[in-house]
C-alpha cells in the first residue's frame, strides 16, 4: 500500500528498513549490539571515551605506584576530591547544552565559598543561612550573565570572561589580600571529612540499586507492551548489571577499615557522596524527563527551530546560567569543607579547566545540544584519577599543568571529530 | 463540521508595505479544505510574505483573513497554530539533536504531571506519519541530524499535520530535493488533502505544481494575477501569468501590469 517508496537508489535497503522496522524489530544482543557499534561509527559515542579513559588511568597508576594507587586511604582520598570537580561540571553541562561557556564558574564558587566562611565564622550565622546565602549569590551571578548573554547578545565567552576576573576581585575584598578564612562548622566540615556510618552507606546504595533497576525494568515493560521503541531486555539488564557493580564495588572498597593505625577504625562512605548522588538524579530528571530539559536540548541544538516551536529561548539561556553558578556555589562550599578553609585564590587556578574538562571528557559536547548530567561524574572521576595519580608521581607542577592541558586538548578533539563524523553520516 | 472544498481560509484585500515598498497590493486568496493550493509567482513576488502575514508573523496594513468563516485576528505565530494554521519553512528548522518524535511535538510536549508522556507522544507521532504513509523511516526515535533531506523535508510536514492543524501551508518544499524525494514529498503533500486538510504549496517548479494543485494562484509583483483551477490552465499560460502578470484573456488588465516596471 504504501507508494512513496523512490525508485531507482537505495530501494531496496529502504523496503527492507521502512515501516519503523527499526522499532518493531524484536532486538536479540546481536542486533542491539550491532545498532550500538553502528552508534559509535556515526560519532555518538556516549559514556565510551570516558569508561575507557577511567580504565586506562586506573591500570597506568596501578602499574606505576602499585601500592600506594590502589590503597584504601587513597580510593576515599581519589572520591573526595572529585566532588567539588563533579559538581561545578554537572552546572556547566546545562551551559555547554547551549553551546555556551562560563569561564567564571570556578571563581564563582570560590566567592561563594568565601561568603558562607566569612557568614560562618566572622558572622557566627548558622550553616544553614550560610549556605542558603552562598548558593543565593550563586544565583544572583548567573541571572546576571544569563541577563548579559541573552538579552543583550554579548557573547557568553566574553560576559564570563570579565566575570572570572571581576569576581576575584570580590573575593580579595572579602577575604583580604593573602588571607584564609577558616571554616569550622561541623556539617559543612563533615561533608569531605566525616563519613556514614557503614550499616547507612549499605542501605543506600542497595536502595540506589533496587530504585535504578526498578526504574529501568518498569519504563522497558509499559515500552514493550504499548509496542514502542525499546533496547531488548537483555542490554537492560546488563546496564542494570553494570551500574549495581559499580555502586557496590566502590560502597565495598569506601566500606573497608582504612585506618592508618589499628588502634582506631576509619571507614564508610564520604558525606559528599550522596550529595553528588543526590544532584546527579535531580539534574537527570530535569534533563532528561522534563519540558524544560527538552527545552534545554531543543536550545542548544537549533535556537531558531526552538523559537519557532513557542520556546521561550531567553528564559532558558538565562536559566542555565542559573543553574551552573548555583551549582557553583554548591561546589565551593564541597571544596571549602576539603580544605577546612577558603583562602583568596579559592576557585582560581586550574579549577575551571578541571570542571570543563569533566563535561566535555564525560560526552558533553562544546558545540551545544549534547551531553548528560552523569558526564559530569564520569569526567570528575577521570579528572580527579589524572590529578590524584600526578600527585602520586610526584610530577613537578608545571608538568601536571601540561599534562592536564593536554588531557582537556584531547577530549575536545574527540568532540569535533564525532561532530564531524555525525554530520557526515546524516544527509 | 468544515467539509471538503469549504474555503478554510479567505483572505481579502491585504495590503503589506516594508517602510516605503509596497509589497503587496489588494491580495484576494483562497484555499479550500481537501484541496493543494499552489502559490507561483517570481522571485521577489511577494509569496513568502503573504505566507507570512497569514501565519501572524508579519502584521498588514489593511485587508482582512476569515478562518471557518469567521474574522479573526493573527497576532502573532502562536495565534496562527492555535487556529490550525501550520507553516513548514523553507529551513524546516528541526534540531538536530533530537529525534523525530521529539521535534514533531517541540514546544508542545505532552506531560503527565512534571514528566514527559513519552508513549503516548511516540504513538501519536507514529499514528501521523502512519496515516500519512510515511513509511521510509527506519525508526521514530532517529535523530534528526541521521535523516535524509527528503525525509527532514517528510518529518517537518507531518509534525504541521500532527496538530490537527486544517491549513498546512509549505514553502519550496521540493527546491533542495533530487527527484526521487521530490516525487516522496509530493505524494505526501496530495495525501496531506486527501485526508482533509488544506494545502498551500508555494513552489517555483510547474512541474511539481502541475502535478499535485488543484488550484493555482499566480502573483506577479504583489499582485493577484490569477486564480484559476490546474485543469482549467497550461503550463505555458501559468509562465505568462509569473512572467508578465497576463496570459490571453488571463491576469491583470494591461495597464495594472505594466504599472510596476
Ligand atoms: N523583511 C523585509 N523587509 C523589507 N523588504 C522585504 C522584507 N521581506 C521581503 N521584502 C521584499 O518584499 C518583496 C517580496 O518578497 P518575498 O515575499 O520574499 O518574495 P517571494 O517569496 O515571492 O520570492 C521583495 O521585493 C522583498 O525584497
Ligand atoms: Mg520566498
Amino acid at each position: 500500500m504504501s507508494t512513496d517508496i523512490p525508485g531507482g537508489e537505495k530501494t531496496a535497503m529502504t523496503l527492507a528498513e521502512s515501516d519503523f522496522a527499526a522499532d518493531r524489530r524484536v532486538h536479540d544482543m546481536g542486533s542491539a549490539l550491532r545498532d550500538y557499534r553502528d552508534r559509535i561509527r556515526a560519532g555518538e559515542l556516549g559514556a565510551l571515551p570516558a569508561v575507557l579513559g577511567l580504565i586506562a588511568l586506573v591500570a597506568l597508576f596501578t602499574a606505576l605506584k602499585p601500592d600506594t594507587f590502589l590503597s584504601k586511604g587513597n580510593m576515599a582520598n581519589l572520591s573526595v576530591q572529585a566532588l567539588p570537580i563533579t559538581i561545578l561540571a554537572m552546572g556547566l553541562v546545562f551551559v555547554l547544552l547551549l553551546g555556551e561557556i562560563d569561564l567564571s564558574a570556578g571563581v564563582a564558587s570560590g566567592l561563594c565559598a568565601a561568603v558562607l566562611a566569612k557568614l560562618i565564622t566572622d558572622a557566627g550565622q548558622p550553616w544553614y543561612v550560610a549556605v542558603l546565602s552562598a548558593v543565593a549569590i550563586g544565583i544572583v551571578i548567573g541571572t546576571t550573565i544569563g541577563w548579559l548573554v541573552s538579552v543583550l547578545r554579548i557573547p557568553s565567552f566574553v560576559v564570563t570572561l570579565a566575570f572570572f576576573l571581576g569576581l576575584q576581585g570580590v573575593t580579595l575584598r572579602l577575604i583580604g589580600e593573602g588571607g584564609t578564612v577558616a571554616v569550622r562548622d561541623e556539617l559543612i566540615v563533615a561533608l569531605s571529612n566525616r563519613n556514614m556510618p557503614i550499616w547507612l552507606g549499605w542501605t543506600l546504595a542497595t536502595a540506589c540499586v533496587a530504585g535504578y533497576t526498578a526504574t529501568q525494568l518498569l519504563r522497558w515493560r509499559r515500552r514493550h507492551v504499548r509496542d514502542l521503541h525499546s533496547k531488548p531486555i537483555g542490554f537492560v539488564l546488563a546496564q542494570c548489571a553494570v551500574v549495581a557493580a559499580a555502586l557496590l564495588i566502590g560502597t565495598y572498597v569506601l566500606s573497608l577499615d582504612r585506618a592508618p593505625s589499628p588502634l582506631i577504625t576509619l571507614g564508610g562512605i564520604p558525606w559528599g557522596v550522596p550529595l553528588v548522588g543526590a544532584l546527579l538524579i535531580v539534574c537527570t530528571f530535569v534533563l532528561g524527563r522534563t519540558a524544560y530539559g527538552r527545552h534545554i536540548y531543543a536550545v542548544g541544538g537549533n535556537a531558531e527551530a526552538a523559537r519557532r516551536a513557542g520556546i521561550n529561548v531567553t528564559r532558558v539561556r538565562v536559566s542555565v546560567f542559573m543553574i551552573g553558578s548555583g551549582l557553583a556555589a554548591v561546589s565551593g562550599i564541597v571544596a571549602a569543607s576539603r580544605l577546612n578553609s577558603v583562602a583568596t585564590d579559592a576557585g582560581g587556578g586550574n579549577t575551571l579547566l578541571y570542571a570543563v574538562g569533566a563535561a566535555v571528557i564525560g560526552g558533553t559536547s562544546l558545540f551545544g545540544g549534547r551531553g548528560k548530567a552523569r558526564d559530569a561524574v564520569l569526567g570528575g572521576l577521570v579528572i580527579a584519577l589524572i590529578d590524584n595519580g600526578l600527585g602520586l608521581l610526584g610530577t613537578s607542577a608545571y608538568l601536571s599543568y601540561l599534562i592536564t592541558g593536554l588531557v582537556l586538548l584531547f577530549a575536545a578533539a574527540i568532540d569535533a571529530l564525532a561532530r564531524r563524523r555525525r554530520s557526515n553520516v546524516g544527509r | 463540521m468544515a467539509d471538503n472544498g469549504d474555503p478554510v481560509l479567505r483572505v481579502t484585500g491585504l495590503n503589506k508595505s516594508f517602510g516605503a515598498v509596497h509589497v503587496l497590493h489588494d491580495v484576494d486568496f483562497t484555499v479550500r479544505l481537501g484541496e493543494v493550493m499552489a502559490l507561483v509567482g517570481d522571485n521577489g513576488a511577494g509569496k513568502s510574505t503573504l505566507i507570512k502575514c497569514i501565519a501572524g508573523t508579519h502584521p498588514f496594513d489593511s485587508g482582512r483573513i476569515e478562518f471557518d468563516g469567521r474574522q479573526v485576528s493573527v497576532d502573532g505565530p502562536r495565534a496562527a497554530s492555535a487556529l490550525g494554521i501550520e507553516v513548514v519553512y523553507q529551513d524546516l528548522a528541526l534540531a538536530d539533536n533530537l529525534d523525530i518524535v521529539q521535534n514533531m511535538f517541540l514546544g508542545r510536549e505532552r506531560r503527565r504531571g512534571l514528566v514527559l508522556d513519552e508513549p503516548s507522544m511516540e504513538q501519536a507521532a507514529r499514528e501521523t506519519l502512519a496515516r500519512l504513509s510515511i513509511r521510509t523511516v527506519k525508526s521514530v526515535r532517529q535523530q534528526v541530524a541521521s535523516l535524509s533531506g527528503g525525509q527532514r523535508q517528510t518529518v517537518a510536514i507531518a509534525k504541521a499535520a500532527l496538530w490537527e492543524s486544517k491549513v498546512v501551508i509549505l514553502d519550496e518544499p521540493t527546491a533542495a530535493l533530487g527527484v526521487a524525494q521530490t516525487q516522496q514529498v509530493l505524494n505526501l503533500v496530495r495525501r496531506l488533502a486527501d485526508t482533509g486538510h488544506a494545502v498551500v504549496l508555494i513552489s517555483h517548479n510547474l512541474n511539481d505544481v502541475f502535478a499535485v494543485a488543484d488550484r493555482i494562484t499566480a502573483l506577479y509583483l504583489g499582485r493577484v494575477a490569477a486564480d484559476v483551477a490546474r485543469s482549467e490552465v497550461t503550463h505555458g499560460q501559468i509562465v505568462e501569468l509569473i512572467t508578465s502578470g497576463r496570459s490571453g484573456g488571463l491576469g491583470l488588465a494591461p495597464r495594472t501590469a505594466a504599472e510596476n516596471i
